[in-house]
């Protein structure tokens, strides 16, 4: 299970990466495993104001669907429009070419609530 | 009739084999004072004594010949569709959850989204609605989601039993629902589009042809439509588009109907399907089963139900339709109708339907104290409306003493509708008529029907 | 391999064709005209009759085998409904026929309403309704119409967890907001849990009884007390009422509306998918609401009355599938008072005859006693990365249809077997020795024989993720 150091991350399994006042958000590789073959994916539009833990897109397999939610308040100010056509991506690589979206958020104090990596392996392991 | 397996040499074992005394020992669980004391209700019949029984019941209805449309149609049924549909291997099957099980269901649903592509002229087809009625609201609803607005135009010449389904099922929904007028020709009139479309607008529903049997101008009504980034949701007969413009050539976002045309038979109006295709950009938006190909482990080509994540069996209250259950068994009717006419076939019987319907069209507006509603210009497919000095209703009853089911009485037919709050605008149509001609009718009938149109 | 109808299409004459003795000359302005090729195909008769009857062949059905889908009710679909239904005095009638030419009609739908109320223990029926699904939206209208009418705002629905999916989708539809309930392992509502999401703003419960784990609500007078006490309805979704009838009415236990499926209790064909038929029935305060129109009786003669200012309006163009309402007419007729007890005391033994063959080999969350059906839970005999869609899919080689899977959701890897009375003890026995063998045997021994499953069938496991990511939904 690949669980890298340098990103924060939520209980319902979206991992954020911080940079300046923007995050960028993806799910985890433990999240793309339990939800298997990803053959569909909806995300937010741009522009779209996102509040903490807002579902805001949706991830689907064959037999099931997952929302995911946003770990920050803010802005969407950025998509991955390329995993609409190719969402196996996010399967092969969900820490990177498989991200979901970037949202600018507002208020830097929401960012204490997220999960250290520590906290996040011991909610799954 | 015994249908049940009951026999008192297995009832015998099955009890010990569970350890109880008797059957009632399994009903224990619920509570004594609940129980249910003996029904009253009669039966106990065997086949012959229910043939018989129910060949009396069936004698209290008339079979009629009929100038009657407004929704359900009189046509030809090809002998094949009768004995497809009647084969128990579709018949007695579930909905195909077992794929590698259920591959003769899953082609034919295959295969009838082809044919209605096909016919619509557009990109993605569902496996079938209820009905026609059902199959719009569905579309108010899918405009409603994607466009995220939250304004629905509707045409007042849509079928008022249509127009109460969606305003039923919007009723709790934030939507509004907005009537366009109709014009004293008969068509949806452009200037209340134009007045009413706005940037709230999530989608434009006409019908062609509409209630009134009048061929619309879709063509122009689409272009209007999506001035506002609306969608355009036309509601045709199927099988007029042997003739007619398709949805597709005129831009329609998303065409919906009723399918009892292709291969139903009547029977008061149901059983029958809806239909629903739409551009490619709407398919994970659909409501419904949708049946899609694939491969099987050795390469070999299959069918399976697919983009399931839509449905409500996975997604519950997120689901693009609460739909299940849909009119699987009328769709294939729908899909063997569809199959063997070839091009040539399928133009021919709505030019037939057209041609004939024009017969009795000018034969009957010429006849004195009859004349059409709309002024004599209106194109139409196999109905029409026609306004008459006489005695309606006795018009009508004269014609069932003949076993002709008359046309329609458009204003005692919104009276009995107008309980269900219709658009104003129906209800000026005192004295007029809706007849409906089909390939089904021969020129002596017709001709019959003008005699004693003549006489009353 | 069977070719599509594209492929088919030869230059031949196509089978249908039709002649006009009016002279075909349609007129139609060029404006008006399609240009778009219709791109039909070109088949004879010979050749679509082999073509639809060789894909015939290539369903499961009940008529060709044992389809215990759990939930469904897969019971015999007896063959004189069907003749009956074809009458041409029954199938050629219009439905805008003046009501005094279709009486028999109104007949067979007024006596099915009042035999379904006897069954049901509610006061009035409505048939309008095409599905269960259909039923349950047009029952939580008028709960919403309801409260409008007594003046309370409750804008919220409990369903439980265990529930079919169509219950939340529905309330959903019908501008509910949804609060889940979760219920205990064997599925049943825990009164105290209930209280404490049972707000002013509840406007209805949706229970399934027997519930979707196969068990009767044994806590249904306390539950009814509580809802009511409320100020709350409870809606009996009967999807398993044939477990209980002549038995128990819902009416009885406090039910105030339901929905029927007259394709699983009344033994209507489910047709591949459909047409059904849900009708709604609901005590007499909510009469007023139901579809219009409704069918009276006066004098010597049936009517249809529009004129009812509460009512939701229309849920259906016409008066529901009629063929199906008046196929259930028949069953019913078929059967009397006596016949549809024994129908669901059948269907219990039945049940419980292969649960007790089951429990003690594979765990059943439920319990060992069951209504008409039961859930096994055999994820814990599972080893080599079997899953329960192998067995399934193993099912299939044995010339079985495979049970409900993964429904109710609350049971992981659930298996729903629904067996119905119209299964003989022979029968029975088989599929629990083949399902055992299955699930104990090969799937420790000879897993790859899951994995590869199925093998006797026309077509091999397909690939549903490719079908998904890559959507063929027409052909070429």
């Amino acid at each position: 299970m690949n669980i890298p150091d340098n990103l924060k991350y939520t209980k319902t399994h979206e991992w954020v990466k911080i940079d300046c006042n923007k995050a960028k958000v993806g799910i985890t590789d433990f999240a793309q495993h339990e939800i298997t073959d990803i053959v569909h994916i909806e995300l937010p539009e741009i522009g779209k104001r996102v509040k903490k833990e807002q579902p805001i897109a949706v991830i689907e397999s064959v037999k099931s669907a997952f929302d995911i939610y946003t770990p920050l308040s803010g802005k969407i100010i950025d998509v991955n429009d390329n995993i609409i056509e190719t969402p196996e991506v996010v399967n092969k690589s969900p820490y990177g070419d498989g991200y979901l979206f970037t949202v600018e958020f507002d208020d830097e104090k929401e960012i204490g609530s997220l999960l250290s990596v520590d906290d996040y392996k011991k909610l799954i392991l | 009739m015994n249908y049940t397996s009951e026999n008192q040499k297995d009832r015998k074992e099955m009890i010990n084999v569970i350890g109880v005394d008797d059957i009632n020992e399994l009903f224990d669980v619920i509570p004594k004072d609940l129980r249910a004391k003996e029904l009253n209700i009669t039966g106990g019949k065997t086949e012959q004594e229910l043939l018989s029984y129910f060949s009396d019941i069936a004698s209290k209805n008339k079979v009629l010949t009929s100038f009657r449309g407004a929704g359900v149609y009189d046509h030809f049924i090809p002998s094949l569709v009768g004995e497809v549909v009647g084969r128990s291997e579709f018949w007695t099957a579930y909905t195909p959850y077992q794929a590698e099980a259920s591959q003769g269901t899953l082609q034919a649903i295959f295969e009838y989204q082809s044919l209605i592509c096909a016919l619509t002229g557009l990109d993605t087809s569902n496996a079938s609605l209820y009905d026609g009625a059902t199959a719009i609201a569905e579309a108010a609803l899918l405009a409603l989601r994607v466009s995220r607005k939250s304004k629905i135009l509707i045409s007042s010449a849509l079928h008022p039993e249509y127009i109460q389904v969606v305003k039923t099922y919007l009723e709790n929904s934030k939507a509004k629902l907005v009537f366009l007028d109709v014009s004293l020709d008969g068509m949806t009139e452009k200037k209340t589009l134009d007045a009413n479309l706005d940037e709230d607008t999530a989608g434009v529903i006409i019908q062609s042809p509409n209630y009134f049997g009048v061929i619309e101008d879709m063509q122009t009504m689409s272009v209007v439509t999506k001035r506002a980034s609306s969608l355009f949701v036309a509601v045709v007969n199927p099988l007029s588009l042997g003739v007619f413009k398709a949805p597709g050539e005129y831009n329609a976002d998303i065409a919906v109907g009723e399918g009892q045309v292709l291969g139903s038979s009547m029977s008061m109006g149901g059983m029958t399907f809806g239909f629903m295709a739409v551009r490619k950009a709407l398919e994970w938006k659909i409501p419904g089963r949708i049946v899609g190909q694939t491969t099987d482990k050795r390469g070999n080509r299959g069918f399976v139900l697919t983009l399931q994540s839509r449905e409500q069996h996975i997604r519950r209250e997120k689901a693009t339709s609460n739909i299940c259950t849909n009119a699987s068994l009328n769709a294939l009717a729908g899909c063997v109708f569809l199959s063997g006419w070839g091009d040539y076939g399928f133009k021919k019987l709505a030019e037939i339907n057209i041609s004939k319907a024009r017969y009795a069209y000018d034969r009957i507006k010429s006849l004195k104290g009859f004349k059409s509603k709309f002024g004599g210009n209106e194109v139409f497919f196999n109905e029409f409306v026609i306004e008459t000095e006489k005695d309606v209703n006795k018009i009508n009853e004269v014609l069932l003493k003949n076993s002709i089911l008359g046309p329609l009485d458009l204003s005692t037919h919104h009276c009995t509708l107008a309980s269900l709050g219709l658009p104003e605008v129906l209800k000026n149509f005192k004295n007029c008529f809706l007849f409906c001609v089909t390939e089904q009718r021969t020129k002596s009938e017709i001709d019959k029907l003008v005699e004693i149109l003549s006489k009353v | 391999m069977e070719k599509l109808l594209n492929e088919l299409s030869t230059e031949c004459c196509p089978a249908y064709s039709l002649d006009s003795d009016i002279e075909i000359n349609p007129q139609v302005p060029e404006s008006l005209k399609r240009n778009l090729s219709l791109d039909l195909p070109n088949i004879s008769e010979n050749d679509l009759l082999r073509h639809f009857t060789n894909l015939s062949r290539k369903n499961y059905a009940l008529s060709t085998t044992f389809y215990p889908l759990g939930s469904c009710t897969m019971k015999y679909n007896p063959l004189v409904n069907e003749r009956i239904a074809k009458f041409d005095n029954f199938a050629k009638l219009h439905p805008y026929q003046d009501s005094k030419t279709v009486q028999g009609v109104l007949e067979v739908m007024y006596n099915l309403e009042k035999d379904l109320c006897e069954i049901s223990g509610m006061d009035c029926f409505s048939l309008q309704q095409a599905a269960g699904a259909h039923g349950e939206f047009s029952s939580l209208l008028i709960i919403a119409k309801y409260f409008k009418s007594i003046k309370q705002k409750r804008a919220k629905i409990i369903v439980p967890d265990s529930a079919h999916g169509t219950n939340p989708a529905s309330a959903a539809l019908a501008g509910f907001d949804i609060v889940p309930l979760k219920s205990e392992s064997d599925g049943s509502i825990l009164p105290e849990k209930l209280k404490e999401i049972l707000t002013p703003e509840i406007a209805a419960i949706m229970l399934t009884v027997p519930n979707t784990l196969g068990t009767f609500e044994k806590n249904i007078p306390e539950i009814s007390k509580i809802v009511h006490g409320n100020g709350s309805l409870l809606y009996y979704d009967g999807a398993n009422l044939n477990a209980v009838m002549g038995v128990v009415k819902p009416g009885d236990m406090g039910f105030d509306i339901m929905h029927i499926n007259l394709h699983k209790t009344f033994s209507t064909p489910h047709g591949g998918g459909g047409p059904g038929s849900g009708p709604i029935g609901v005590k007499a305060f909510l009469e007023p609401f139901l579809p219009l129109p409704r069918i009276e009786s006066k004098g010597n003669e049936f009517i249809l009355n529009y004129e009812k200012q509460e009512s939701i309006g229309k849920l259906k163009a016409f008066f529901g599938n009629f063929p199906v309402i008046l196929k259930a007419y028949v069953y019913i007729k078929s059967l009397g008072a006596k016949g549809l007890k024994n129908v669901s005391e059948q269907a219990v033994l039945n049940a419980n005859y292969m649960l007790s063959r089951f429990k003690d080999k594979i765990n059943v969350p439920a319990g060992g006693r069951c209504m008409h059906e039961f859930v096994l839970a055999p994820k814990k005999l599972f080893k080599n990365a079997v899953r329960t869609l192998d067995v399934a899919k193993r099912l299939l080689d044995y010339g079985y249809y495979a049970p409900t899977v993964y429904f109710p959701l609350i049971v992981e890897e659930a298996i729903m077997i629904e067996p119905t009375e119209t299964e003989s003890k022979k029968t029975l026995d088989a599929f629990v020795d083949t399902l055992i063998k299955i699930i104990l045997e090969e799937a420790s021994l000879e897993p790859q024989k899951l994995k590869d499953a199925p093998v006797n069938t026309f077509v091999g496991r397909l690939n549903e993720v490719e079908a998904a990511r890559n959507p063929i939904l027409k052909w070429k």
